[in-house]
């Protein structure tokens, strides 16, 4: 029982044209695996800042390592710009609870001192257990808490949203 | 032996403690995870928060520097509480047996025990008498097996070399008392090494190591033709009782490793060597010292595979 939803394309344009008003030549895009990073690599398409794309894979800050363990394909994270005194933002594809932009962000510290953090995801679908709240959101929606927002993509690199 | 005892009975590592049998999927999973962890020590915090409020005890019956040095700074890394004992200049000399140690430790709420000791097994029996959901790392145990080394050496092949299956690897030296070189071996065949070799004199050889699933050697010019990897061993002064060669200089003559006996392997070979090195014994320093040399790699990279050795094994999966 997936139900489509919004296409993705579209939302991406919105998300864009509100970070665009933001955007100075010294601001980093840094995109979360795997989800955040496919959505990343789009905004950084559409609004070609200076900086090339950071990505980040969170597992090694996740606060649920003791009871689920490492996750078997964790990704290198790449940040080829200087974090220190940086104006970051962090790119999600689904905030829910909150717990993966908080280890993020923990993250983002280990490189150094940004000058600021603003968050910008494609779907906020509520359940936050922190409090986080995306600076930019594409859509917000109203998911039953059992219910799951995916973001897949395809072998042609299109990007598809799902609730299973 | 392939050892079950480092195994869960749904196939995750609990302990380790060989190479022998461990799978090729075990042995991917502790080099990819080593891969990802390689950034870490290039950032502003040399630290990632994964074993916060672990702790971990570096137990070192038998001395080192590097092995010890590297477990502990890949534990702090990994914000793991790290405590190191050098236990041969302390409780056992006033006699208290390895597992009233243990036992002690483990009242500490030990959640890993790295051992290294001079005997072989000694890592496998404190494993057999630890609560379960200690883990238990072999950082060498007598002749038998020093599995972290062999994974940081096949780390440091796959970076250099990028594949296994079209290698030729010649491991030269005291392969009769090196624990290094037998997992180095078990770890390259698993991984799918077509051509293993070992050069070393007759003395310096443990009987029936062609069931190893390795291509023999006495002379250096037939045996480093077109290798690809060139690992030497220690000579271990210190192991060996007896007469097993005639002198230091002779050996050197015979087996060291030389930019003209270099010269017979494949213009892009790399030289390994665990360490610590004796400079004009096993390996001339201009070529310890030389472009082809990786082996301050390999110390780097023992970093990243300890960190992944460690967090894989005290995920869940461990208890």
């Amino acid at each position: 029982m997936n139900a489509p939803l919004p296409d993705v394309a579209s939302l991406l344009n919105k998300l864009a044209e509100e970070i665009r008003p933001i955007l100075t030549p010294d601001t980093a895009m840094v995109g979360i695996h795997t989800g955040g990073a496919w959505i990343a690599e789009e905004l950084h398409r559409l609004l070609k800042p200076k900086l090339p794309l950071g990505t980040l894979d969170i597992s090694f800050y996740r606060d649920d390592f003791s009871r689920i363990g490492l996750h078997p394909q964790v990704k290198p994270s790449a940040i080829p710009f200087v974090v220190e005194d940086q104006p970051i933002l962090l790119i999600d594809d689904v905030l829910h609870t909150g717990r993966t932009v908080r280890a993020a962000m923990n993250e983002l510290f280990d490189y150094g001192r940004p000058s600021a953090i603003r968050l910008a995801v494609l779907v906020d679908r509520g359940g936050h257990e922190l409090p986080i709240r995306p600076d930019f959101c594409g859509i917000t929606l109203a998911i039953e808490p059992q219910q799951n927002v995916q973001l897949t993509r395809n072998e042609k690199g299109q990007l598809m949203l799902t609730v299973a | 032996m392939p050892d079950s005892q480092q195994l869960t009975p749904d196939g995750q590592l609990k302990h380790l403690l060989t190479l022998d049998g461990l799978p090729s999927r075990i042995l991917t999973q502790i080099l990819d995870t080593a891969e990802t962890f390689m950034d870490v020590g290039e950032r502003d915090v040399k630290k990632v928060p994964l074993l916060r409020g672990k702790a971990i005890f570096n137990l070192f019956f038998e001395a080192s520097t590097r092995t010890r040095t590297t477990f502990d700074i890949a534990a702090k890394r990994l914000s793991a509480d790290v405590v190191t004992l050098n236990i041969a200049a302390s409780a056992q000399s006033k006699g208290e047996t390895v597992l009233d140690t243990i036992a002690n430790l483990s009242a500490m709420h030990a959640d890993m025990f790295i051992v290294r000791h001079s005997q072989s097994g000694a890592a496998h029996f404190i494993a057999r008498h630890v609560a379960p959901h200690i883990a238990v790392v072999n950082a060498g145990d007598g002749r038998h097996a020093h599995p972290t080394q062999g994974l940081l050496d096949v780390f440091t092949i796959r970076r250099y070399k990028g594949a296994f299956h079209n290698l030729r690897v010649a491991i030269i030296g005291d392969i009769l008392h090196s624990r290094v070189a037998r997992s180095q071996i078990h770890a390259l065949t698993t991984l799918g090494v077509p051509e293993v070799r070992v050069i070393a004199p007759r003395t310096l050889l443990p009987a029936g190591v062609e069931q190893m699933g390795v291509h023999v050697f006495h002379d250096m010019k037939a045996g480093l033709k077109d290798v690809d990897v060139i690992i030497m061993l220690r000579l271990q002064n210190e192991r060996m009782k007896g007469a097993l060669l005639p002198s230091a200089q002779e050996y050197f003559k015979q087996y060291g490793l030389t930019a003209e006996k270099l010269a017979l392997a494949k213009p892009d070979a790399i030289v390994m060597h665990p360490g610590p090195m004796n400079r004009g014994v096993e390996i001339d320093s201009e070529v310890a010292d030389g472009v082809q040399s990786v082996i301050l790699k390999q110390v780097t990279y023992g970093i990243a595979v300890r960190m992944a050795v460690m967090s894989i094994l005290l995920g869940p999966t461990a208890s």
